[in-house]
Order: C-alpha cells, then sequence, then structure tokens
C-alpha cells in the first residue's frame, strides 16, 4: 500500500512543501480573520498532529487501531489537570508553551501501559484490543469523576498562565501560532521517525512480520515503539486541544473521536505522509461547515468513506498521485479529453445524488415537507414530483455517461494504445 | 438476595438469548470469512424497525418472517455489491467498509424513521402475565424472546451438523479453496452466509426492539457487546457464541441489580474515597457495570486469543 518507500536521493528542491506550507499556515488567520475560522485552523492543525500519528500505526506498522482517540483524550486531561494546577497557583509554574509536552509525555505513559498488552497480534485482534481498551477508557471516565470532570468536563484558562516568550494568549491568532508551531515540530519529527531504521522496520513488520523475524527484529517491539510513539504523538495533539479549547470532556476520549482520526486518515491516503494531513484537514472543515449547510453531513462523510474504501483505497492523495505519474509517463496522451469527460461525468452524477440527498431530509425530517426550500440555488417544493424526477435524472445521467460511456472509452483507447505499444 | 438472584438469572438468560441471536450471525460470518462485520448490529437495527413498519401494515406474526428476510436481502446485497469488491484489498479495508456502512445505517435510519424512539410495541397475543416470581411479573412476550432463540440455535445446530449445506458451510469455514475445488461456488457459499447471519441478527432485532428500544442509537448500543460476546465464545464457535452470551448476560444484569461495593460488603477498612483505588473500592456495582464486558473483551484478547470455545486464535 505505501509507495513513498523507495529510497530518494535526499534532494533540496524536494523539500519545497516543507517551506511553503509553513508559509501558508502563518498567511492564512490574515485572510481568514473571524474568529470562527481561526478556531477552525487550529482544529486542523490539531486534527493533522493526531491522523499523522494514527497514520504512524496504520500506514507505517499495519496496525488498524479503533481506540487511538484513548491516547489523545488521557493526554488532553493530563494536560488539562497540568493547566489548572498552573491556574491555581495564581498563573505560575510550567509556561504555556510547555503544557502540550504534558500530554505528549501522559500519552507516551498510556501508550506504554496499553501498548504493552496491545501489540503481540496485529490485525483483527489489535483491533478488537483496541477498540476494547477504548470502550473501556471510555466508559471510566464517567466512573473515576475526579479525574475526568464528570458529564461537565474540566475548564482551564489559557491565559492565566505564564509564557515563555511574554506572549499574551488572550487572543485565538497567537494561540494558533503557538499550535502551528507545534504540528510543524510534530510533522517533521514524525517524517524523520519514518526515515529512521525504525521507520523502515516498522514497514518490514507491516508487510511480512516473519521474513522481519527471521532478519532479527522482533515484531512485537517493532511495533510497540511505534505504538507508544504514535500515542505520544497523539498526546501532543490533546494536549495542543486543551490550549486551543480550553475545555475537555469525555468526547476527546470516546469512540467518535476515534473513529473521526481513522476516517480521516484513510480517506487522506494511509500510503503517503501528506495523505493524513490532507483527509484531517478536509475530515475538520467538512466537520464544521457542512454541518452549518445540511443535516446529512455525516451521511455525507460515511459514503465518501465507504466510496474511497470501495473505489480508491489509496485514499485521495493516491489518486492525485497516480494520475500525475501516468500524466508525466505520458498516459493522458490523446485521452484527456476522455479523462475530464470521465471526471465530469462523475461529479454531474455526485451532484445528483447530493439533490436526492438533501430532497429526502427535507421530505422526511423537515415539520413540513411541502414548505419551499433552497436546494442548489433553486426554490423548490420537495412534496412535488418534478425537483425528485429531475434530481433522479442528473444522478442516473451523470453515473450512467461515467460508467457506461466514459470509462468503456477510456478503457478502449488505453488498452488500444498498450495494444500497439506491443506491436 | 435469593430474589435478586432469581431474578438477575431470569432477565439475563434473557437478555443472553437476544446477544446470541446477534452474535452466532456475526461467528458465522468471521469464522468463515474472516470479516469482522462491524455493522452487524445495524442490521439488527434494520430488523427492529422493519418489523414495526411492516408490523403496521401485516401485524407483527407476519412481520417477524418477513423483516429477518428483508434484512437477510440487504444482507446479500451488501455482500455481493460492497465486500466482494473490497475482498480483494484485504482484511483491513474489508473491516473498514463494515465500519463505514455502520455510520451510512444509521444515518439512513434516522433519516426514515428520525432521531426519536419509534412505539415499537409487543402484540396484544402476548402482552400477559406468563408467571410470577417472588412477586415479579414475568410477561409472555420474555418467554417468547427464549422460544425463538431456543428454536434458532436448535435450527442452526441441526443446519450446520445434519444437512448438505451445512457441510459445506464446515468446510468452507476451514479450507474454502478445498471446497472451491470440489466445485463449490464459495462466493456464493459467503453471500449466503452473510445474508444468513444479517437475518438472524434482523430476527434479533424483530423482538430485541421489543423489548428494549428502538431508536437509531441501538446498533451502536449493541455493537461492541456483540464483540464481546464473539471474542470471548471464541470466533467462529456459535455453541461459544451461546454460552458466552449467556455469561455476559447474566453477568451484566447481575451488576445492574444488585447494590454491592467492595467498600460495603467488606469494610472500608480505613480506605478513603478519592485516588483511584479508593473510588474503585467504594464504586457501586451498578456503575462497574457497562464496563465489564470491555474488561472481559481486553483480559480473553491478552490471556486466551481464542477464546472459551474458539479452534484457532483470531
Amino acid at each position: 500500500m505505501a509507495t513513498n518507500t523507495a529510497v530518494g536521493k535526499p534532494s533540496l528542491l524536494k523539500l519545497w512543501p516543507w517551506v511553503v506550507i509553513p508559509i501558508v499556515a502563518i498567511i492564512l488567520p490574515h485572510i481568514f480573520d473571524s474568529g470562527h475560522d481561526i478556531n477552525l485552523m487550529s482544529h486542523m492543525s490539531i486534527a493533522i498532529i493526531f491522523a499523522l500519528s494514527y497514520n504512524m500505526l496504520l500506514g507505517n506498522t499495519g496496525l488498524l487501531s479503533f481506540g487511538h482517540a484513548v491516547y489523545f483524550g488521557l493526554g488532553a486531561y493530563v494536560a488539562m489537570h497540568v493547566l489548572r494546577m498552573v491556574n491555581e497557583a495564581g498563573g505560575e509554574g510550567l509556561p504555556l508553551e510547555l503544557i502540550p509536552l504534558v500530554g505528549a509525555l501522559a500519552g507516551m505513559g498510556f501508550g506504554i501501559i496499553f501498548g504493552a498488552v496491545s501489540v503481540r497480534r496485529a490485525g483483527v485482534v489489535f483491533a478488537m484490543i483496541t477498540l476494547g481498551v477504548g470502550a473501556l477508557v471510555h466508559s471510566s471516565s464517567l466512573m473515576f469523576t475526579d479525574f475526568f470532570g464528570g458529564e461537565a468536563g474540566l475548564f482551564g484558562d489559557r491565559t492565566y498562565a505564564p509564557s515563555m516568550f511574554g506572549i499574551d494568549y488572550g487572543s485565538s491568532v497567537s494561540t494558533y501560532y503557538l499550535i502551528v508551531a507545534w504540528t510543524l515540530v510534530a510533522a517533521i519529527l514524525i517524517y524523520l521517525l519514518k526515515k529512521t531504521p525504525l521507520g523502515w522496520m516498522a514497514n518490514a513488520v507491516r508487510d511480512n512480520p516473519e521474513r522481519a523475524q527471521f532478519v532479527g527484529y522482533d515484531p512485537t517491539f517493532v511495533r510497540f515503539f511505534q505504538f507508544v510513539l504514535s500515542a505520544l504523538f497523539a498526546g501532543l495533539a490533546g494536549g495542543l486541544h486543551v490550549l486551543s479549547d480550553e475545555i475537555v470532556n469525555d468526547e476527546v476520549v470516546g469512540q467518535i473521536q476515534s473513529g473521526a482520526v481513522l476516517l480521516g486518515t484513510y480517506i487522506g491516503g494511509i500510503g503517503y505522509f501528506v495523505g493524513p494531513i490532507v483527509g484531517a484537514s478536509i475530515v475538520t472543515i467538512l466537520e464544521s461547515s457542512l454541518s452549518t449547510y445540511t443535516d446529512a453531513w455525516v451521511l455525507y462523510f460515511g459514503l465518501l468513506f465507504i466510496g474511497i474504501v470501495m473505489f480508491a483505497p489509496m485514499g485521495i492523495v493516491g489518486v492525485i498521485h497516480l494520475q500525475y505519474l501516468s500524466w508525466k509517463a505520458g498516459g493522458w496522451k490523446g485521452n484527456t479529453g476522455i479523462r475530464l469527460y470521465l471526471l465530469l461525468a462523475g461529479l454531474v452524477g455526485i451532484f445528483g445524488l447530493v439533490c436526492v440527498i438533501e430532497l429526502s431530509y427535507h421530505y422526511f425530517r423537515s415539520w413540513d415537507p411541502s414548505a419551499p426550500f433552497g436546494l442548489m440555488g433553486f426554490t423548490v417544493d420537495a412534496t412535488g414530483a418534478m425537483p425528485w424526477l429531475v434530481s433522479f435524472a442528473i444522478a442516473i445521467a451523470g453515473f450512467g455517461a461515467m460508467l457506461l460511456h466514459a470509462k468503456p472509452m477510456l478503457a478502449r483507447r488505453t488498452g488500444a494504445k498498450t495494444e500497439g505499444g506491443k506491436a | 438476595m435469593l430474589e435478586t438472584i432469581a431474578y438477575s438469572i431470569l432477565n439475563g438468560v434473557l437478555y443472553g438469548t437476544l446477544l446470541f441471536m446477534m452474535s452466532s450471525g456475526l461467528t458465522l460470518i468471521f469464522g468463515m470469512m474472516g470479516v469482522l462485520n462491524f455493522a452487524h448490529a445495524s442490521f439488527y437495527m434494520l430488523g427492529a424497525y422493519f418489523a414495526y413498519t411492516l408490523g403496521q401494515a401485516t401485524g407483527f406474526w407476519v412481520a417477524l418472517f418477513i423483516a429477518p428476510i428483508l434484512v437477510g436481502s440487504v444482507g446479500a446485497i451488501v455482500e455481493r455489491y460492497g465486500l466482494r469488491r473490497v475482498h480483494q484489498f484485504g482484511h483491513v479495508p474489508e473491516l473498514l467498509f463494515t465500519f463505514g456502512l455502520a455510520y451510512v445505517i444509521e444515518e439512513l435510519v434516522a433519516l426514515f424513521w428520525g432521531t426519536v424512539p419509534v412505539p415499537y410495541k409487543m402484540p396484544d397475543a402476548l402482552n400477559f402475565t406468563a408467571f410470577n416470581l417472588f412477586g415479579l411479573d414475568y410477561s409472555m412476550f420474555k418467554v417468547f424472546i427464549l422460544l425463538v432463540a431456543v428454536a434458532m440455535f436448535v435450527g442452526l445446530w441441526v443446519l450446520l451438523k445434519k444437512t448438505r449445506a451445512g457441510l459445506v458451510i464446515q468446510g468452507s469455514l476451514s479450507r474454502p479453496d478445498m471446497v472451491g475445488a470440489l466445485g463449490h461456488n464459495v462466493p456464493r457459499v459467503f453471500m449466503l452466509v452473510f445474508a444468513f447471519g444479517c437475518a438472524l441478527a434482523g430476527l434479533g432485532g424483530v423482538v430485541g426492539g421489543i423489548q428494549f428500544v428502538t431508536d437509531p442509537g441501538m446498533a451502536f448500543m449493541m455493537g461492541p457487546i456483540v464483540f464481546v460476546v464473539v471474542v470471548l465464545g471464541g470466533l467462529g464457535s456459535v455453541p461459544g457464541a451461546l454460552v458466552a452470551s449467556l455469561i455476559i448476560g447474566i453477568l451484566q444484569t447481575f451488576f445492574l441489580s444488585v447494590n454491592f461495593s467492595l467498600a460495603e460488603t467488606i469494610g472500608t477498612l480505613g480506605i478513603e474515597d478519592s485516588g483511584f483505588f479508593g473510588v474503585l473500592w467504594h464504586m457501586e456495582a451498578t456503575r462497574i457495570a457497562p464496563v465489564l464486558p470491555f474488561l472481559l473483551l481486553v483480559l480473553t484478547l491478552i490471556f486466551r486469543p481464542r477464546g472459551l470455545f474458539g479452534k484457532r486464535e483470531a
């Protein structure tokens, strides 16, 4: 599944994303300067670290975890307790910039405890243990109210803590920059970890544990180290969550959080370093912006995920990368039009499907289904037949053209060319 | 105390049989295809909703038979056009597919039937007291659930052990390639077993939806516990699923119905109600109950990964 395992020459030119992305991250708050947008970008950064740490397990080591939020959440809780201690000490003690480190250490600590019992086997057993540990910790969060703060959760005040650089973290922009700085540090570390012998052995253990053992590396130990390191970065993300939200409740250790990171990472593409970054960003944006437009966002989310699993298991980044490779190798010559047609037909089909889903939600969910409602710029009546017919027609026409016309055409064209190449 | 024990055993057995209806299908599917179906509890939920809607038109007794068949058909479609496609990518994408499917089914159910519970009630024919124990009524419907579960277990056992189809299924459990080489259409067997397992879960939903509550959250409530049952019983083992269902059912009901904590039973021993162990010492059993299945799951996987009756490790 991983395609970026080939040893490339370390070329400075290849490092351009590491320069471009921070610049973009620094400029963004000047373009989107509303409090909501900055909050969203902070959450995106946190989700990126979390997804990158998750991919250390899923993508690099081949361990499917259903309980990664445990380390995120417990890291967040411990960081929150430290923040509250600083608050109670009258704003004296650990500087705010270092509080995420507390979360990281906590994540690592719990990673050592739970990792020791989880990593003996990969595959389904590992998945089930993580599911069990996740459910265990989430249920316990309502039992041990002293530590977890019960259903209300715990609050802290980031402005009532010392700063190493004398920065006032009252504004969300300065907190955003702090989070971005930590995200960069974490991303660089995770990237470098991939290039260490441990990172390579993790790939070996993922692909063939028996051979890895034969070479002399204990797969259990490799998995354990990856697990602990991954828990460390998840805890760091949890610590940053404390800074951005100033509240933690039992949701941060919950199964929904564990599911979200899995979905985001997989949608982006687990075989690529940037996959989780793209996936986490998309999921965070979808979660916050789509939910204001439509009630159906969870459904779209699920359908997108199923679509990726079924048709593009390499993820969004993987699809783009494959197309890019094909384009570079001249595979698009003479059929660029057909490819665009295929894409367009697919988009039309998705547009029709979205119309159908929106109509259904209005029809079944609203108090008065016959009330006019806005659909894609038109005002329609969901009880009439017309909007349904048109929406279904668009969906069927789009997908039909894609599957029955464009796809065979592309297959014929590319097939003809490879045959011609042989002759 | 005797009352509590009798009461929790009766209700525990009832809960256990419902768990068995779901877990037997799941364990069959896993044993055969290696797919841990995350959406299995969603099929349980579909069973309840289908029976509720059908029941309004046809009455409960027809729905009892039709709803599981409908759920089975949905399962067959999911296997044929979804799982079979994902199968080529390996086990992890299969797991992820069913994981996503659980989200989608929950949303669709919430879309068509709403997010609040639907008034899915027991039929009048079963709505009377069957017997009375220590002043507590035990309704005929609960007896009916037990009967359905017993019938299901016997039927499953006969199907698997005494029929030719069962022979093929058992063969496909351990050596699918060999069964294929003998001329059986193994993908079709897979599809049928998947559909059958989903239909069993649907049947569980038809009765379980009445006993508990029928709302879009019911799949999420039951899903993890069914996993616990399947792992504890041993993946792929139907008798194991039965025993584990009863163990979990009785254990959880018992913890929910007794008023008990270590501090009350043994004495506080001067341990204060603070700190991790102190809180645990004073914790009432009712608050431990939700954690119990998951504790069992983790302990089973660590110490005995093949479960109680499983023949091979997961």
